[in-house]
């Protein structure tokens, strides 16, 4: 898998309250066509609906063929400045960019009332150390990433000092 | 003759017709007729909630205890109908609590549910015992929660490939110990935790249990000690299947997998570690269904060797990553098979395990009762089709999807119009049919001239001019539902006979050539008719000349107007 940032520009985000709010499956409608316009910049050209598989199916079934890794890899992830934490599957994406759409879903509102500041997305490893993500392929990340956190790129000068227990305590809000 | 008996006689007799269809035709014969069969109504199927109120429904089958209803339009499927753009059930279950029915069972698809409306039924209808809800979305946990815990008498609940937010997973928990009805439980499409304990107690004391659809979060420990309580199961779906083939728990699996002889139906696997599927051969004789669709783990030998212990099968649903080999083998080894369906396992990737005609052909030469049929593939001849054909002239449905949307025969590079030509004349209880590949507007003069039951198509990228749509309009007396994204039809193939539709179920064009001023006409011509354009782009941009080419169209019959219901994004006209 080729390496990919996760490049955290605030973009339009709209509030993304879990249980299917509107806003939620239009962020839905337009993510699909951003990975079509990535995908038609990998060669594939991808049409809108097309092939007629159902959403729901596609969530569900595809991916990878190696039945070892179809276990679960919940992590709990946090942003600075959201109040609360999420956890997510990351065996359910496919790749660095997939996760990316799945954070903004999950944090839309926060991202939204952040003042316009980038984010970085770190991961704590087995080692304990906190890593940036996008280093390595994507099945190393998903072994090793035992958390998440999007921290505000602003604080991430004082980061390097801390104790990764700090760091722990950096990531709760309050 | 019949006039000369008592109502309570008719009654009777009006009770061996199930099928709506035929209850519909009853209700038709005189004014009698229509009056018993309106009162000795019990089961209602809208198939567009838009289409009627629940006002009128009630008032003409004052006794409904179950209601089907469907929603939003097939292509909401694919992303091609605004999540907002209506379907709600809220509306529905208001009245029919307003005015004292004693429903007792709702199916539901594409529908919008709230919690508010699963809390409204479960409060309600005393007697509820089955729901049933298909790609529905709009409610949470909580909801299933009011169901489980309030529905006294509940006997089903099916939850069959929903969207939803489950992030708690106490509803399980919330049968009371007093429930002891259920028959059918489904919850295979929800991804959080259960209590698992909970679970096991549930089955327990549910000696009726018939139907279990487990979600992932299930373990393989649970799982054994389910069926140990449950061996009477019929139809079984497995959550997490997860274990070491030497272990322990896996002997204990197979023990209990051995107890439940009465297994039909087989799906799930989301979870799975293929080397252990040797646990499940010995109920593998006996089944009748089953879907690995979800299974992308159970692939190449592992498949096909299990899939040799299944003589029986009638149904079988699987990823297209079984290759034409394993078609092969599917073909040798069940030669009851009568639905198959193969989905993309990578639909935009390389392709490198997927089926193309070959699989088909082998399927078809070696599975004569072959009648239903749904296949993507990456590519489809001419010469396969017309041998299907010749093998299955029994086709009822038949769905093709090549991956490619507009390839043609890749050996002749003709379009594939001769291919579907013989599907359509060789079966003659053809009712639903879905083409892909390159067409031209032959296929649909074929299309017009033989298929004469059809009753749903869905085309897409084919066709060359207005013609392709009239010779469909024009020659398929019998059909209900036509679905098409990306041809050229315009104004003049819409237009030509605006009576049709009052005769179908609905119309969906989407990037066609059809424009704004083609569909005022047709609302204008046709009060009976609700003509809708969905536009989901910038508002401000909407264009409102005449001379617009129209995104999206969805027209349908209604009895009931204009809904008021509709988001921004969808123009009534």
């Amino acid at each position: 898998m080729a390496k990919e940032g996760l490049g955290f520009e605030i973009t339009e985000l709209r509030l993304g309250l879990p249980g299917g709010s509107m806003t939620e499956k239009n962020d839905k409608k337009r993510v699909f066509s951003e990975i079509s316009e990535e995908d038609k910049s990998n060669g594939k050209s991808q049409v809108v609906g097309w092939p007629p598989v159902c959403s729901y199916r596609k969530k569900n079934s595809f991916g990878d063929k190696d039945g070892s890794k179809t276990s679960k890899f919940y992590v709990k992830v946090s942003m600075d400045g959201a109040p609360f934490l999420r956890k997510i599957d990351l065996a359910l994406h496919k790749g660095y960019s997939d996760l990316a759409t799945a954070l903004e879903k999950l944090f839309g509102e926060a991202l939204r009332d952040a003042d316009s500041c980038e984010f970085v997305p770190i991961y704590e490893d087995k080692d304990g150390d906190w890593m940036l993500a996008g280093d390595v392929p994507w099945e190393m990340f998903m072994e090793s990433c035992k958390r998440l956190r999007m921290m505000k790129k602003a604080d991430v000068k004082g980061f390097g000092v801390l104790q990764p227990r700090e760091a722990l305590k950096g990531t709760m809000k309050e | 003759m019949m006039n000369y008996f008592p109502d309570e006689v008719l009654e009777h007799v009006f009770d061996f017709i199930t099928c709506h269809k035929d209850r519909n035709s009853v209700s038709l014969v005189c004014k009698s007729w229509h009056r018993i069969e309106r009162y000795s109504r019990r089961r209602v199927f809208i198939g567009n909630c838009y289409s009627i109120s629940p006002e009128r429904l009630i008032a003409r089958f004052p006794g409904v205890k179950s209601l089907t209803l469907k929603g939003k339009p097939h292509f909401a499927d694919f992303n091609l109908v605004p999540y907002d753009w209506g379907g709600f059930v809220y509306p529905w279950i208001k009245v029919l609590a307003e005015t004292g029915i004693g429903l007792e069972e709702l199916r539901l698809k594409r529908m919008v549910v709230s919690d508010e409306s699963l809390e409204l039924i479960s409060k309600t209808f005393v007697n509820f015992q089955s729901l049933v809800l298909v790609s529905c979305d709009g409610f949470s946990a909580d909801g299933l929660a009011a169901i489980a815990a309030n529905c006294r008498f509940l006997r089903e609940l099916d939850l069959q490939e929903n969207e939803v937010d489950d992030h708690r997973g106490h509803w399980l928990s919330c049968f009371p110990e007093s429930c002891t009805s259920l028959v059918s439980l489904n919850f295979a499409c929800l991804k959080g935790e259960v209590n698992l304990g909970a679970l096991e107690r549930l089955v327990s004391r549910s000696p009726n249990l018939k139907s279990l659809r487990l979600n992932r979060s299930v373990p393989l420990d649970t799982l054994q000690k389910l069926l140990m309580r449950a061996p009477q199961l019929v139809d079984l779906g497995i959550g997490s299947y997860v274990h070491d083939p030497s272990s322990e728990a896996s002997n204990k699996l197979k023990h209990a997998i051995q107890r439940c002889k009465s297994i039909m139906s087989l799906s799930g696997f989301l979870e799975v570690a293929p080397r252990c599927m040797s646990a499940i051969y010995p109920i593998c004789g006996n089944l009748t269904t089953l879907n690995l669709s979800y299974a992308p783990g159970i692939h190449g030998n592992k498949l096909t060797k299990l899939i040799q212990h299944c003589r029986k099968l009638q149904r079988l649903w699987i990823l297209d990553c079984i290759g034409d080999k394993g078609l092969g083998v599917v073909a040798s080894t069940c030669k009851e098979l009568q639905e198959l369906r193969v989905f993309p396992s990578d639909p935009f990737g390389a392709g490198n395990d997927a089926v193309t005609e070959e699989g088909l052909v082998l399927v078809s030469a070696g599975c004569p009762k072959l009648n239903s049929l749904l296949y993507f593939c990456q590519q489809m001849t001419n010469a396969a089709l017309i041998t299907v054909a010749k093998n299955c002239p029994n086709f009822i449905r038949f769905r093709l999807c090549i991956l490619d949307p507009v390839r043609p025969d890749p050996v002749t590079n003709q379009p594939l119009d001769e291919g579907f030509g013989a599907i359509v004349q060789s079966c003659k209880r053809l009712k639903r049919l879905s083409l892909s590949g390159l067409l031209t507007d032959q296929v649909f003069l074929y299309i017009g001239m033989y298929a004469e039951q059809l009753e749903m198509l869905s085309i897409a990228f084919a066709a060359d001019s207005d013609k392709g749509m009239l010779y469909v309009l024009n020659g398929c007396k019998k059909l209900r539902k036509l679905e098409i994204r990306d041809c050229p039809f315009g104004n003049a193939a819409l237009l030509e006979d605006v009576g049709k539709y009052e005769t179908m179920r609905s119309l969906w064009m989407s990037s066609c050539e059809v424009t704004l001023g083609g569909c005022k006409t047709v609302a204008e011509m046709m009060p009976s008719l609700n003509v809708e354009i969905i536009n989901e782009s910038d508002q401000t941009e909407f264009n409102l000349d005449d001379g617009q080419k129209v995104d999206k169209m969805y027209l349908y019959r209604t009895l009931v107007g204009h809904r008021k219901d509709a988001p921004e994004s969808v123009w009534i006209l």
